[in-house]
């Protein structure tokens, strides 16, 4: 089980959190393949990755934590501040 | 004595005692109501699997090692990335079907190691959709010979799978599949829960639970089989027809010349080859990205379970979708039990302990009698999941390089079929008429084959 730090509530086990999976931006104007790597091209890397995640069961509010997925070390927890902060590179 | 009869010898005695007989499947009752549509439906719209077996007139049978250890040779017209199941079958039918022998299966472990032992052995073919209905109803045929075909004993055993539903909304869902197999000539049934009981007699059907057994729809053929003894089969007969399989070699890019793949680079150096074929499951992205082509597959854990070693007390399969628990009972009697996915990307095969006590919740509801029961082993695959939860078979963005991925939580049942097919897009450079709408570009077409109905783990 993953203990993941939420910014408002500390450290907090797995069960209370949601998983929201990569973020990315929409783009406006786009071809049908632009417009399906959108809806189903995810990110899927073996090793640091950005993701959100909700901490549904406590304060509720979405985060930044930026996850290895080869060893499942958190290495970050950070608010999510404006709908448009997608993270930084991990 | 033929493998084939030694497992239905088997699954006789798997019965337990206190099970009485089961109705035979004909006087089970199933009304198809005002739609008056047949029982019956001749229409076949899979080719008939072959009869004649080969004859493996290298293999030894009682050998020091099923197959053969190679070098890698500098070139081959085939290489499989992937020596999983589904790496496994796709080589053997290449060699078997097409005669092209000079094919090496690449693999970065060794043979049965990932997810070919790591899956729950389940093996069915009601789906839902007209797309998917002939492939894996294909595949299940080719089970029923495949102990034969290879002459090695898979212990394929159609003991029957019961898929339990817990609300009216979920009954109406599962007798809509029971009616779209039935029309693709496929076996299923509804069960009311008074036939499930007598089905499955330690499911629990009381009213009086938190999720109440509305019934249960029946697939009389489903079954399980010996998932090490499918990987041991298939790699002694693909060897003694010339394959080579090809352990500790871990692909690290591709040879690509005006837009195709001339060979493969590997930790055990470079390996030319006319065609490629990608089998990587979970690792199938990172494939992808080092030949230059994005695919819709993200990797997941799925975990797995047993208990310690029972008298046979489960009859058949049990799935239950809405409580996310499926369970049979392995030849030599451990509990085998699988949940959903988890819900974070992962590459590490392992996963999270609390859904492993959801499972494990939902099935002592289920079955009470399984309250004594301890947790022995629980592991993790990592499979690759699609975003409308079918296969991806066929060609690529790149010449003489093709894909097969995305099976998700339900390749196991497949690995016929599905190294059939892709044996046949490999070898004629066109897709197989069973695998053509499993294309990569039904993404941008649209032409989505939605089967996410069709499994418990979030499939």
């Amino acid at each position: 089980m993953l203990q993941i730090t939420c910014p408002w509530c500390g450290p907090r086990d797995e069960p209370e959190f949601h998983y929201g999976g990569e973020g990315m931006p929409l783009p406006p104007d786009s071809t049908d393949a632009e417009w399906a790597a959108v809806l189903y091209q995810r990110p899927n890397p073996a090793g640091r990755t950005n993701e959100r995640w909700v901490h549904w069961a406590g304060c509720r509010q979405w985060m930044h934590v930026v996850r290895d997925t080869l060893t499942h070390d958190i290495h970050e927890v950070r608010p999510v501040r404006q709908p448009d902060d997608f993270g930084s590179p991990a | 004595m033929p493998a084939s009869q030694a497992g239905r010898r088997g699954f006789e005695s798997h019965r337990p005692l206190s099970a009485g007989p089961v109705a035979p499947l004909e006087r089970r009752g199933f009304c198809l109501g005002a739609a008056g549509l047949p029982l019956v439906v001749s229409r076949r719209i899979f080719p008939t699997p072959p009869t004649v077996a080969i004859r493996l007139e290298h293999a030894e049978h009682n050998p020091a090692f099923l197959w053969r250890n190679p070098e890698p040779k500098p070139s081959y017209d085939v290489v499989i990335v992937g020596g999983g199941l589904h790496g496994l079958s796709t080589a053997y039918y290449l060699a078997r079907n097409h005669g092209i022998t000079n094919v090496a299966v690449v693999e970065r472990g060794w043979l049965g190691n990932g997810n070919a032992v790591r899956n729950t052995t389940v093996i069915r073919s009601n789906y839902l959709r007209e797309e998917s209905m002939p492939l894996y109803e294909f595949s299940l045929q080719l089970w029923s010979t495949f102990g034969q075909e290879l002459d090695h004993d898979v212990l394929f055993d159609p003991r029957g799978m019961l898929t339990l539903t817990h609300s009216r909304g979920e009954a109406a869902a599962a007798r809509r599949t029971v009616y779209a197999n039935r029309l693709h000539g496929i076996d299923a049934e509804w069960l009311e829960p008074a036939e499930v009981k007598q089905y499955c007699p330690i499911v629990n059907i009381s009213p009086d639970v938190r999720y109440p057994v509305y019934g249960a729809s029946l697939q009389a053929r489903a079954g399980i089989a010996r998932h090490d003894a499918v990987v041991f089969g298939l790699a002694r007969a693909a060897s003694a027809l010339g394959v080579d399989l090809i352990q500790g070699c871990e692909v690290t890019g591709f040879n690509i010349v005006d837009g195709a793949v001339r060979g493969v680079q590997t930790t055990r150096g470079r390996i030319a080859a006319g065609r490629v074929g990608l089998v990587g499951a979970g690792r199938t992205t990172l494939l992808t990205t080092m030949a230059g082509f994005d695919v819709p597959i993200q990797s997941y854990p799925l975990q797995a379970l047993v208990s310690e070693i029972f008298d046979q007390v489960l009859p058949c399969v049990v799935m239950s979708g809405a409580l996310h628990v499926y369970v049979s009972q392995a030849h030599k009697g451990e509990l085998v039990m699988g949940a959903s996915r988890d819900n974070y990307l992962s590459y590490a095969q392992r996963g999270s302990f609390h859904l492993i006590e959801s499972q494990i919740q939902a099935a002592l509801e289920l079955y009470p009698i399984m309250k004594r029961a301890h947790v022995l082993r629980t592991w993790a695959g990592i499979v690759d999941m699609s975003p409308d939860a079918s296969p991806i078979i066929g060609t690529t963005p790149v010449r003489d390089l093709y894909l097969n991925c995305g099976w998700g939580t339900g390749g196991f049942k497949a690995t016929p079929a599905s190294g059939w097919v892709f044996a046949h897009t490999l070898a004629t450079g066109e897709p197989h008429a069973l695998n053509a709408p499993f294309r990569l570009d039904r993404f941008e077409t649209g032409a989505l084959i939605d089967e996410h109905g069709a499994g418990v783990s979030a499939h």
